[in-house]
């Protein structure tokens, strides 16, 4: 289980969030422009990374706000936590994001 | 058996709330005799019908200040901070999010909060029939929880006065630890009452008997 500090209401059990997917993936800009295949990019294909990873979260049986989360998806150590208005925290060696 | 109707109630001269029912209706004789008295004692009632409104606005903006003044009590700034003012209690849901219990009429409360919130960006929703209240109560009731609760409910971290959201089981509730009995008030919503009571029921059954050591 893991333990994931919501920068609103401090350390609860992974059971009280939701998963949702890799942080900073940007709506295309000029939606209408993309191709099928740049669409097929931005809906469907997310980085594996072996290492650290922003991830969204959501406390769903909290406070219900999204927040992002570096995991490192090795070992599973939750490395930082940060609001979604916040930039994604510099930490030696990371890696594995866009 | 025929359900009573607003026909029938208006001619009897009851309004709609003579009406309602509450989600544990079918469950009171059942939770009355799941009471334990004496040393390990622990108590389940429902307190159904009471009023809750849920308000959302910028914390830092006029219209919060506002409605503080007409709720008589500050809007609590962190998790698990409750504020009391006369009738009502405000507790945090989110950080601009309150969930304001109150003894007193639904209807009014929200009128005079919405008015209090005039044109400014935010909301006040009457919610009181989206929860019941169930209190759990007496020197095993932290002991009830702890088997269903993931939260730290020992003294040194939750006290009286605090109201985080969390689960009980699996189900997701507002609890509210009131006084240090210790009595907890949980608020799940009226489509899990029945199965957190039966929950509770089920977990407070053990203390009927002596401590197995």
């Amino acid at each position: 289980m893991l333990l994931i500090s919501c920068p609103w209401c401090g350390p609860r059990d992974e059971t009280e969030y939701h998963y949702g997917g890799q942080a900073h993936v940007p709506y295309p800009e000029t939606p209408a422009d993309l191709t099928d295949e740049q669409w097929a990019e931005y809906v469907f294909y997310r980085d594996n990374p072996k290492g650290h990873f922003a991830e969204r979260w959501m406390h769903s049986l909290g406070c219900r706000r999204w927040f992002n989360v570096l995991r490192d998806t090795v070992s599973y150590d939750v490395l930082a936590v940060y609001r979604l208005d916040e930039p994604r925290p510099e930490l030696p060696q990371a890696g594995g994001n866009r | 058996m025929a359900e009573p109707t607003f026909d029938q109630g208006a001619g009897a001269g009851a309004g709609p709330a003579a009406l309602r029912r509450s989600p544990l209706a079918h469950l009171e004789e059942l939770i009355r005799a799941a009471t334990v008295t004496g040393a390990r004692g622990v108590t389940l009632t429902e307190w159904p019908f009471l009023t809750m409104v849920n308000l959302r606005v910028a914390p830092a903006s006029e219209a919060a200040a506002r409605i503080e003044k007409t709720l008589g009590a500050p809007l609590p700034r962190q998790c698990g901070h409750t504020s009391a003012a006369g009738p009502h209690t405000v507790c945090w849901l989110g950080p601009d999010e309150w969930l304001v219990l109150s003894q007193a009429e639904s209807t009014a409360v929200t009128a005079e909060l919405r008015e209090a919130l005039a044109e400014a960006p935010g909301s006040v929703v009457d919610v009181s029939a989206n929860r019941t209240t169930l209190e759990l109560s007496g020197p095993s009731a932290r002991q009830v929880l702890e088997k269903g609760c993931p939260l730290d409910l020992h003294p040194r971290s939750f006290a009286p006065g605090r109201a985080v959201s969390t689960t009980v089981g699996p189900v997701a509730v507002l609890l509210w630890q009131v006084d240090d009995r210790p009595t907890y008030r949980l608020f799940p919503r009226s489509s899990f009452a029945d199965y957190l009571a039966r929950w509770l029921i089920d977990a407070m059954r053990e203390y009927r008997g002596p401590e197995v050591p």
